[in-house]
Parts: structure tokens; C-alpha cells; sequence
């Protein structure tokens, strides 16, 4: 085991420095020394989305980065999607579509949703289906999820335009 | 959408915002592996490398002395079960059975199987220290196919195991051990008579694979096992009253010592009720005097919890040239995996359970191979049978030039018909989940197009009732906070508490649902057997009653007069002379006329209505690749009354897309020596959002009438239908039959140039 290492990184705005090993994974540190327990742990081999993060603007699965390898990033997770108490476009989009049952892979999609709109506000249902299949649902089918991003995506087109 | 134009309620058939929803969406609501306790250890394991061996011995001496190393543990830490049978609410276990499972005792049965755990001060150095646990096996031959682990020369996995004929005497312990674990028959008239009536017979055999159930959290349990002997259990779980139960049964502690926590769950879909980590957490903890937490990897998941058997089925039904089936027979065998417990016995009373079959006879075969114990997966045995069924009624369709639709329509199962197992329908909905596919948008417009075909196909699943409890409390401001024990996998903690407003006549937002722990709230079964919103939705309506009931005496008091000239309706007590009050206003009088009103509910009706679905799905072929692109697909189910239209669909969509899944990708892939080689998701291949179409949804509502509501479960049926209704869609596309799941692209393929 090398010695333990002090990153500085930016999460949801907020500077921080956490001391971390080097063997341990971005999503490790997350949710275990920082207690940012949103983004969740469904497979630790990138496979099924559901640790999803953007770093710098991209969306990465936290649990294929080395927490070392986030010093100087811009983090943003499931935490600082809404703003306050105040839900984001997409978010109130899952609650209103009824897109999420068990909820474990929400934060994941909604994150991965955010990077979406971000570099196409204005997807086709392919486009959707494209950007998110490395998010894995096993309750929903995707039916509502996909319904979801489209609502979200038009409400926050109606709200660029006014 | 029936309901949600039906001006009967005002409540059920809307759809609010789930009450957990905020949480959710934010990453706020606590999963069982979001659990972080002061002093908290973290646990790993030790699991088998071979699918079938004797331990020699195990030395764990290096593991305990890494510095960090908090405690180990093997099965000489759990308690001796001898020959003992548990009811553990969803069907009985054997209790040697159940903890050789935990932690293997002297043979390992499937690759993945636990042998060690080790608590430690992080998780690096817990896995570290499980590596250095020396174990010594005898390393022997693998059973893996389910008719030759039947053949009375193959390796026999359990000393312990003779087969257990339903019906019959036991046999007797000095008999030679088996893998046929148990043996079932099913009969109802005259079979030989009812096939010589046929004018048209068709008879195939068809293998399915074991899947999984997929859930995307892995299982997970923290434990603190306290000075004073308590142990508190957090995790995520479909049932935590079961885990309690299991986790002092394999202790062998009082279950008044276990509490249960459940934390919110992330899918189970049957996978979820065996217990596999906390008895383990439990003696880490007391060894170590610490709380730990452990949690599966993914491959874990695959490789040593609950997937549904590989099955190999032969099937044989009959029918007159006017389109009358007259006689069936089914011979089925499911793998059970290491211990027995598949779901056969489901499997024998589904396989025929959508028709009204004259002359049946079904004989089933649970038999143990060197795979992971099964347990329930979504309508247990269902998918399996009616794959096999509901493709061979095609195949007579045709041979008799009969429309699928309408030869299903004319031999549905309905009210009066009774099953070959026995049992006799009350009112289902079979014939309108048929009508309402026949009358769709879908159905009705052409599919045209090379390689494209169309397949329709139902399914059935029993819904179980089972014992289910509530409370609820009046607040002074007029809402309700409604504990229940049903733990919540897809938003039914708001289709019960929709259930509670609507019968004392306020909002779904002015219920507070919370599901409670072991120690809190009234015994619930397993959210399992699509009960929830049917069983614990009594057990709310009966505490909305109870509610009722004490504001009528508390109106009474106010207004002076006696109880019975008070009446509660339309979210009000209602008195003489046109006296009333609303349901907020006397809540506000609770503090001046004897203090809190708290109602309880409970249920246990044995049964529900069964639930019938029928899907119809269009498909396109690549004869170059044989894979099967799905390009529109339709369900149609009954469920009785629609509570939340959205999680009904919900429901709907969700199984049909687990069945395309396993129609279309999912196997469990085994090498000659047992070692399961797909166990991670990019392997094994879940449906991902860019592999389905939309999934239309047709809720029909024939109402239960065992619910007040009329209520029929919604979560199982909707896997049934989707691999038959896909391998009929295929023949139509490019002529070849299917008999094997999946209809992977090599097996299509492979059909279609045998064609060729």
C-alpha cells in the first residue's frame, strides 16, 4: 500500500481536500470518505451507469477513475443537481413520469440526463436511447425514462425560449 | 386508461407524486449499502474457485493476524442445524440446507459458493486478508445438466437428499441419496382418451438457461451484534420480517433478539427474501464487538445468489380441427441449483393455467446440479412453461389454420374452469386481455416488411394474499402517518397509502407512508408474490376503517349523542341535524376529546384473483446475424383496479423488457468444470435502453372481488408472455421454430441455415 494522498477537487461547486490511497476508486471516496452516498455502487466495472459523475462537464463512471486521478477536477454529482431544495428540470421530470420503481439507478441517469441536454438540448428518442444505454434499468423497461428525459428536455427548451 | 377516468374514486386512478419520490431523485434516501455506523468494520469473503468439491481443511491463521484484521469467521461459527424444516413465509427450507449455503460445510457446491469471511478496519485490507485463507479441496466432477444429474450414475451432490414425491409416503433414509430433490404430479381426466379425440397433436422439447434476476443493487447487510445479546440488521431486503426470522433461525437466537431495519431496496424481483450476508455480518460482529457491513460485488451477485433454473421441458398438447384443445401433457425438470427449492411445483400448476384443458397431465422434477441455489424470479416457473406452451398452441393454430387470438379466446381459462392442478377460477380476466389485444391499434395494423413477423402469447401468475399489517396515526392538522411493513421495491408504500386516503375520503399528499422496522410495525410477509398493493392495501383500508370508526365515537362525544346516529362519509363525520365535521376538523378536536386516534389494519386472506396477461410483439430478423430486433410491443393485463396507473404500467413495461431479456440475451454460461463465464453485466447482457422500443401498455380492470377495491397484483405476470410471444413473432418473420432460451443471434442463426 503507497502512502496516502491529499486531493483537492472541486464538488458541486464547493472546494475540498480529501486524503485518499491510491488504490481507491473516485466512487470509493465518494461515498465512503466523503458520505456523498447519491452516486451508488451497482457493478465497480463500469458496466450498468449507476455511479455516473461528470467530471469536467463529462460524464464518467466513478468507479472506473482512481480518486487520485480527480486532483484539480470539476466534480458534479446527484447532490448538486438541484439547486437548494429546488429540483432541476429533470429531476422533476422522473418524479412527475413516474420514471423511476426501485430508484437505485436514478441518480445515474439523471446525471448522465444533465451531460445529454447539456451537449444536445433537443434529443430524438434515438438520441436518448443512444446516450443513455450505458445506464442500466432492470425495473422500468426505460419506457418512463425516456418519456422523462423528452419532457425535460422540451420544459427547458420552453424555458430557454422565454 | 380505465381507472383513471373512473369518476368511482378520487383518489385511486390518479396519479401523485410518489412519496419517497424527492428522495430518490436527489440521492438523499439511504440504500443498505449507504449505511455507515461509528466503528464501523468492513467485511469481505472467501468463495469457492470450484463448483463442486470437498474441503479438506481451511486455515484462516495468516488472514487473522494481518494487522486490521478485526475478526474471521467459517461455518464451525454457526450453530449445528441437524435435520430441521422452517416455514420462512414464502415456502419451508431446510435449515442444514439454508446455513451450508451461508457458509459452505465440508463440500462446496457451486462455484462462488462462501466458505470465509473477515472483517477488518477497510475493505482493502478485508480482501487482502481473504486471500490469505488457505483452503484444501478435493476437487470433484461437476454435474451441470439437469437430465443427467437425474441419471442414476451421476455424482450426487447431497448425502442428505432422497426424492420427495408430493402426495406420496417419504422415502425412506436408508434409500441411496438423489438429486432429484422432488417429484410432482398433476392429473385431471383422461389424457389417453383426450389425445385419440385429437385430430391434430403436437409434441416438442425445449431448454431454457438459468438467468438472473439483475437487480442493479447487490445484496448487502450491516450488523451490530450488541453486549446485551441484541442484533440490529440493516439491508436492503423484499421481506424484513423473513430476514429476521432466517437470521435467528440460523443463529439459533430468539427472534425477539433480531431487529430488522430495512433500508430503501434496490430490485429484488424475488432475489431479495433468502438471506446470504447478515447470519455472517452477525458473527463478524460478535467476534469483533464492532458493526460490519458486507456487501456483494457483481460477480458475487451472479455467481452465488438467487438466479431462476435452466430448465429442459417436454410438452405435448392436442386439439380437434374446430380449434378445441383436448388433452395436454408436460414433463418438466428445473435445475434447483446446489440445495433444493425451484420453483417446480409454480411451473406445474402454470403450465397449463391459461386454458381450459380438458384431459392434463403434468409431472415435474426439482433436481440439484452444481449452480447456485435458485429462488424466486418474477412469477416463478411461469416464464419457463409458458414459453414452451404458448408456442406450441402456434404451432397448432396453424396446423388447423386457426387465428391465434381466436383460438385462444375460444379455450381460455375462465370463471368455473378448473386447473389441472386442481384449483377452480373465480372471476379472471384472461378473455379481456385477449379481446383487448385483438381489438388494438397494434394488432390491427399490418405489419409489412422482409424478415418481420408478429406473435402474440399470454401468461399467468396464482398472486398470493398472505399476512400483511398496518397503523396509522391522525395528526392534529388533519393528515395521516401510515406505518406498514411492506418493504417498498417499486412505489407501493403510495399505492397503500392512496388506499388509506381514499377510504377516509382525503388526498394521497395528506398520507405520510413509512415502512417500519421488525420492531415497529405489526408482522408483514415478503413483498414478494405480487401482493403488496392487494394484501398490506387491506390492511391500510381496515386501519382507514378503524379510523373511522374512533371519530364516530369521538363526534359522538362532541355532539352528545349516541355513536350509532353518527356516521363517517365523503372525508366527514356527519351527526343529527345536519351536524358535521370535516375530517381535518375533527382531527383538530383529538387533543380535547382523549388524545390520539390510531387506527390498525390487518390482513391474511390466503389467495387473490389470478392475473392474466397477453402481449403481442412485432420483430425483424437479420437473417445474416440472426439477431432479433424488437420493433413494437404491446401488453395487455388485467389488474382488477388500477391503484396508480403509472406504476401499473410500470410494472407492465419493466417485466416485459426483463422477458425480452431473457427471451433474446440472458444465460447463464457455463464451461465443463462449472465456472459460470459471463458473470458481469457487459457479459451477460441485460436489455439496455437502445435494445426495446416504447412499451405500450392496456391496463383491462376486472375487478378481484376478495379486494374492497378490487385489486389484483400487476408485478409478475408481465415476464410470461414475452419469450413465447417473441419466438412465435419470429417464425412468422423467417419460419423457424424456437425451443431453446435464448433466442440468442448464434441459435437463430443456426435455425435458420438449418432451414436453408
Amino acid at each position: 500500500m503507497s502512502a496516502k494522498r491529499v486531493v483537492t477537487l472541486t464538488i458541486n461547486g464547493d472546494p475540498v481536500e480529501v486524503l485518499c490511497e491510491p488504490r481507491q476508486t473516485l466512487l470509493e471516496v465518494l461515498r465512503n470518505n466523503l458520505d456523498l452516498t447519491g452516486t451508488k455502487e451497482g457493478c465497480s466495472n463500469g458496466n450498468c451507469g449507476a455511479c455516473t459523475v461528470l467530471m469536467d462537464g463529462r460524464p464518467v463512471v466513478s468507479c472506473l477513475v482512481l480518486a487520485v486521478e480527480a486532483e484539480g477536477a470539476e466534480l458534479r454529482t446527484i447532490e448538486g443537481v438541484a439547486c437548494g431544495s429546488h429540483l432541476d428540470e429533470v429531476q422533476s421530470a422522473f418524479l412527475e413520469g413516474a420514471a423511476l420503481q426501485c430508484g437505485i439507478c436514478t441518480p445515474g441517469f439523471i446525471v448522465q440526463t444533465e451531460a445529454l441536454l447539456e451537449a444536445n438540448p433537443n434529443p430524438t428518442e434515438d438520441d436518448i436511447r443512444f446516450y443513455l444505454a450505458g445506464n442500466l434499468c432492470r425495473c422500468t423497461g426505460y419506457d418512463k425514462i425516456v418519456r422523462a428525459v423528452q419532457a425535460a428536455a422540451e420544459k427547458r427548451q420552453t424555458a430557454a425560449a422565454n | 386508461m380505465a381507472t383513471a377516468e373512473n369518476p368511482k374514486y378520487k383518489v385511486i386512478g390518479t396519479r401523485p407524486v410518489r412519496h419517497d419520490g424527492a428522495d430518490k431523485v436527489t440521492g438523499r434516501a439511504k440504500y443498505g449499502a449507504d449505511i455507515k455506523l461509528t466503528g464501523m468494520l468492513y467485511g469481505a469473503m472467501l468463495r469457492s474457485p470450484h463448483a463442486h468439491a470437498k474441503i479438506i481443511s481451511i486455515d484462516t491463521s495468516k488472514a487473522a493476524s494481518l494487522p486490521g484484521v478485526r475478526a474471521v469467521v467459517t461455518s464451525a461459527d454457526l450453530p449445528e442445524q441437524g435435520d430441521r424444516i422452517v416455514e420462512l413465509g414464502e415456502g419451508a427450507a431446510n435449515m442444514r440446507h439454508l446455513s451450508a449455503n451461508i457458509l459452505a460445510r465440508g463440500k462446496v457446491l457451486y462455484r462462488g459458493h462462501a466458505i470465509a469471511a473477515v472483517a477488518a478496519d477497510n475493505i482493502h485490507v478485508a480482501e487482502e486478508a481473504v486471500k490469505l485463507i488457505d483452503v484444501k479441496y478435493e476437487v470433484l466432477p461437476p454435474v451441470l445438466d439437469v437430465r443427467k444429474a437425474m441419471s442414476p450414475d451421476s455424482p450426487v451432490l447431497n448425502d442428505d437428499i432422497r426424492t420427495e414425491s408430493v402426495g406420496s409416503a417419504p422415502a425412506s433414509k436408508d434409500s441411496k441419496p438423489t438429486n432429484i430433490a422432488k417429484h410432482f404430479l398433476f392429473e385431471k381426466g383422461d389424457v389417453a382418451a383426450g389425445f385419440a379425440k385429437a385430430d391434430v397433436i403436437v409434441e416438442r422439447e425445449f431448454d431454457t438457461s438459468m438467468v438472473h434476476q439483475g437487480y442493479i443493487e447487490p445484496h448487502n447487510a450491516t450488523v451490530h451484534w450488541n453486549a446485551d445479546g441484541k442484533i440490529t440488521v440493516w439491508l436492503s431486503t423484499q421481506g424484513s420480517f423473513t430476514v429476521r426470522q432466517q437470521t435467528a433461525e440460523l443463529l439459533k437466537v430468539p427472534i425477539s433478539n433480531v431487529k430488522v431495519i430495512p433500508t430503501e431496496i434496490g430490485g429484488g424481483f424475488g432475489g431479495k427474501i433468502s438471506v446470504y450476508l447478515p447470519p455472517v455480518a452477525a458473527l463478524l460482529s460478535k467476534k469483533s464487538g464492532r458493526p460490519v457491513k458486507l456487501v456483494m460485488s457483481r460477480t458475487n451477485v451472479f455467481e452465488a445468489t438467487g438466479p431462476t433454473p435452466g430448465s429442459h421441458m417436454k410438452v405435448k398438447l392436442g386439439a380437434t380441427k374446430d380449434g378445441t384443445l383436448v388433452a395436454g401433457e408436460a414433463w418438466i425438470a428445473f435445475e434447483a441449483g446446489a440445495y433444493t427449492g425451484s420453483p417446480i411445483g409454480p411451473a406445474c400448476m402454470c403450465v397449463f393455467a391459461c386454458y381450459d384443458l380438458p384431459n392434463g397431465r403434468v409431472e415435474g422434477f426439482d433436481v440439484c446440479v452444481n449452480k447456485p441455489r435458485t429462488n424466486a424470479y418474477r412469477a416463478p416457473g411461469s416464464t419457463h412453461v409458458a414459453f414452451a406452451t404458448e408456442t406450441l398452441v402456434n404451432e397448432i393454430c396453424e396446423q388447423i389454420g386457426m387465428e391465434p387470438a381466436e383460438f385462444r379466446i375460444k379455450n381460455a381459462a375462465k370463471e368455473g374452469v378448473r386447473r389441472v392442478d386442481g384449483p377452480v377460477y373465480a372471476r379472471v380476466g384472461l378473455v379481456e386481455t385477449l379481446e383487448a389485444i385483438k381489438n388494438s391499434e397494434h394488432y390491427k395494423t399490418p405489419l409489412e416488411g422482409k424478415h418481420r413477423g408478429r406473435g402474440i402469447a399470454s401468461g399467468f401468475w396464482f398472486n398470493c394474499g398472505l399476512k400483511s399489517a398496518a397503523s396509522a396515526t391522525v395528526n392534529p392538522d388533519g393528515t395521516v402517518s401510515l406505518l406498514e411493513g411492506s418493504t417498498d421495491i417499486g412505489g407501493s408504500r403510495t399505492g397503500i397509502a392512496m388506499q388509506l386516503a381514499e377510504t377516509l375520503g382525503i388526498t394521497a399528499e395528506e398520507v405520510t407512508p413509512t415502512v417500519g422496522d421488525t420492531d415497529s410495525v405489526g408482522y408483514c410477509d415478503v413483498t414478494g408474490g405480487s401482493r403488496v398493493t392487494f394484501a398490506t392495501g387491506i390492511a391500510a383500508i381496515e386501519a382507514a376503517k378503524d379510523i373511522q370508526r374512533q371519530l364516530v365515537e369521538r363526534a359522538a362525544m362532541i355532539w352528545e349523542v349516541e355513536p350509532s346516529k353518527v356516521s363517517y362519509s365523503e372525508g366527514g363525520v356527519h351527526g343529527p341535524d345536519g351536524r358535521h365535521l370535516t375530517f381535518k376538523e375533527i382531527a383538530g378536536k383529538l387533543h380535547a376529546t382523549g388524545g390520539a386516534v390510531i387506527g390498525r389494519g390487518t390482513s391474511s386472506e390466503a389467495t387473490q384473483g389470478g392475473a392474466f396477461g397477453t402481449h403481442c410483439v412485432d420483430v425483424e430478423v437479420d437473417v445474416d446475424l440472426g439477431k432479433v430486433q424488437i420493433l413494437r410491443y404491446t401488453a395487455a393485463q388485467d389488474c382488477g383496479t388500477a391503484i396508480h396507473p403509472s406504476y401499473v404500467e410500470g410494472q407492465i413495461q419493466g417485466g416485459a423488457v426483463q422477458g425480452i431479456g431473457w427471451a433474446l440475451n440472458e444465460e447463464y454460461w457455463y464451461d465443463d468444470m462449472g465456472e459460470m463465464r459471463n458473470a458481469t453485466y457487459l457479459d451477460y447482457r441485460i436489455p439496455t435502453c437502445y435494445d426495446v422500443p416504447m412499451i405500450d401498455t392496456i391496463i383491462v380492470e376486472v375487478p378481484d372481488p376478495q379486494h374492497p377495491y378490487g385489486v389484483r397484483g400487476v408485478g409478475e405476470v408481465p415476464i410470461c408472455p414475452p419469450p413465447a410471444a417473441i419466438a412465435n413473432a419470429i417464425y412468422e418473420a423467417v419460419g423457424v421454430h424456437m425451443h431453446e432460451l435464448p433466442m440468442s443471434p448464434p441459435k437463430v442463426l443456426a435455425e435458420i441455415l438449418k432451414k436453408q
